[in-house]
């Protein structure tokens, strides 16, 4: 399972990592993101220790979407050392995250 | 290698339903769906026209309902996307992204997925300004202005929710009038204030190289030409078949979506079509639950020749 993080926890869960992040911006009314939310979760199983995988719900925190200029979700953005390497924006596929995490994150 | 009776393709209301009916016949089922199930209806706020729920139901709420339905029966799911279906005479071959699997028949629900305008700039702005849903992404422009592009049902619909919003929301439509329902139009000239229609007009451009910023119009009628800046764009103009993988030699409609008769059935044999990806007048999920129904029924009865 991913875990929620929230805005006051941002920096030093993700931004200070010492392994890559997947964040997953989502909402509780977000259709999409419920397509998604499974993938996410399962990811968060499978790259455990490799990759951290948690979720931010932006109705409740506000700024850190702000921050990334977030205007849609679900958005999911993957940080290496504090630093944006790749964001995507709506439902994607398990393999097109997967691909991602391998390819941008563990690279 | 295994053979399956049926290999249902799809996770919205029509593949849930043919599964479950395959399921009760008492037949082997493989079921892939790309994302998690649900499809289009987790994209629906208020679902006020399926049967047995007067006082609506929310999409997502509807969908958590079809899968707990399913949960007495174990279909082996692939949570993968299709890319090939190879079809044979007794059975047919599906490519998926790791595996191929062999069924007696395949049943198609990989329903629609909203169309683009096609526009330079369309894709890169996605989440930057664009998108395809008022539901998810409204909240993000708050008391800003914003467009909407479309006219039938979906595009007034989402519009009116977008409406209790935004500051400012500007309806683009390529024809005089709108298509959508008079129930829906009516509400949008109530809302005058807010709702600003914009006729006989095409976007030709779209501007903003981080985020959204203008939109290039043109009207149809006086070729008059003129910019408009804005926050956010919705676009709704329509929905297209998904199915990139389709086989050659499937009958197909005009549109691309699925030919099939009264039992789902396609010109192939032992190929059903059944949801959004036919080629049907109404695109609704009780329909959607009516063809997945029909079609699971049909390939039963095709398939008690392999179990005689």
């Amino acid at each position: 399972m991913a875990s929620p993080i929230i805005d006051a926890d941002f920096e030093n869960t993700v931004l200070k990592s010492s392994i890559p992040v997947l964040v997953d911006f989502w909402a509780p009314w977000c259709g999409p993101c419920r397509a998604v939310g499974p993938i996410v979760d399962e990811l968060a199983t499978e790259f455990a220790d490799k990759v951290l995988v948690v979720k931010m719900n932006v109705d409740e925190n506000p700024a850190t979407p702000t921050k990334y200029g977030i205007r849609a979700i679900p958005t999911l953005i993957i940080f290496k050392g504090g630093e944006v390497i790749e964001q995507i924006t709506g439902a994607v596929t398990k393999s097109t995250i997967k691909d991602m995490l391998t390819q941008k994150a563990l690279a | 290698m295994k053979i399956y009776d049926s290999l249902v393709i799809g996770g919205g209301p029509a593949g849930i339903t043919a599964v479950l009916y395959l399921m009760r016949a008492g037949y082997s089922v493989a079921w892939a769906e790309q994302l998690s199930p649900g499809g289009q209806v987790l994209l629906t706020e208020s679902i006020d026209n399926y049967p047995g729920f007067p006082d609506g139901v929310n999409g997502w709420e509807l969908v958590e309902k079809m899968l707990a339905h399913l949960a007495h029966y174990s279909p082996e799911r692939y949570n993968q996307a299709v890319s090939a279906i190879e079809v044979g005479t007794e059975q047919h071959t599906v490519t998926l992204e790791t595996e191929q699997l062999i069924a007696r028949t395949v049943i198609i629900c990989s329903g629609a997925t909203h169309r683009k305008l096609g526009l330079p700039n369309e894709q890169k702005l996605v989440g930057r300004g664009i998108s395809y849903c008022a539901l998810c992404d409204g909240n993000f422009f708050k008391n800003q202005d914003v467009a909407v592009i479309g006219g039938g049902n979906s595009a007034l619909e989402e519009a009116l929710y977008l409406a209790k919003l935004v500051r400012k929301l500007y309806l683009i439509h390529r024809r005089d009038v709108f298509r959508g329902d008079k129930v829906y139009q009516d509400k949008v000239l109530f809302l005058a204030d807010k709702i600003e229609p914009v006729l006989n007009t095409v976007v030709t451009s779209i501007h903003g190289d981080d985020v959204l910023e203008s939109l290039s119009l043109c009207n149809v009628q006086t070729q008059e030409k003129r910019e408009l800046k804005i926050d956010g764009l919705f676009i709704f103009v329509g929905f297209e078949p998904q199915g990139q993988f389709l086989p050659a030699g499937l009958a197909r409609d005009p549109l691309g979506f699925i030919s099939t008769d009264a039992e789902m059935r396609t010109n192939l044999s032992g190929i059903y079509a059944a949801g959004d990806i036919r080629s049907k007048l109404c695109r609704q999920v009780t329909t959607a639950v009516g063809d997945g129904a029909t079609a699971g029924h049909a390939a039963s009865i095709y398939l008690e020749q392999f179990h005689a």
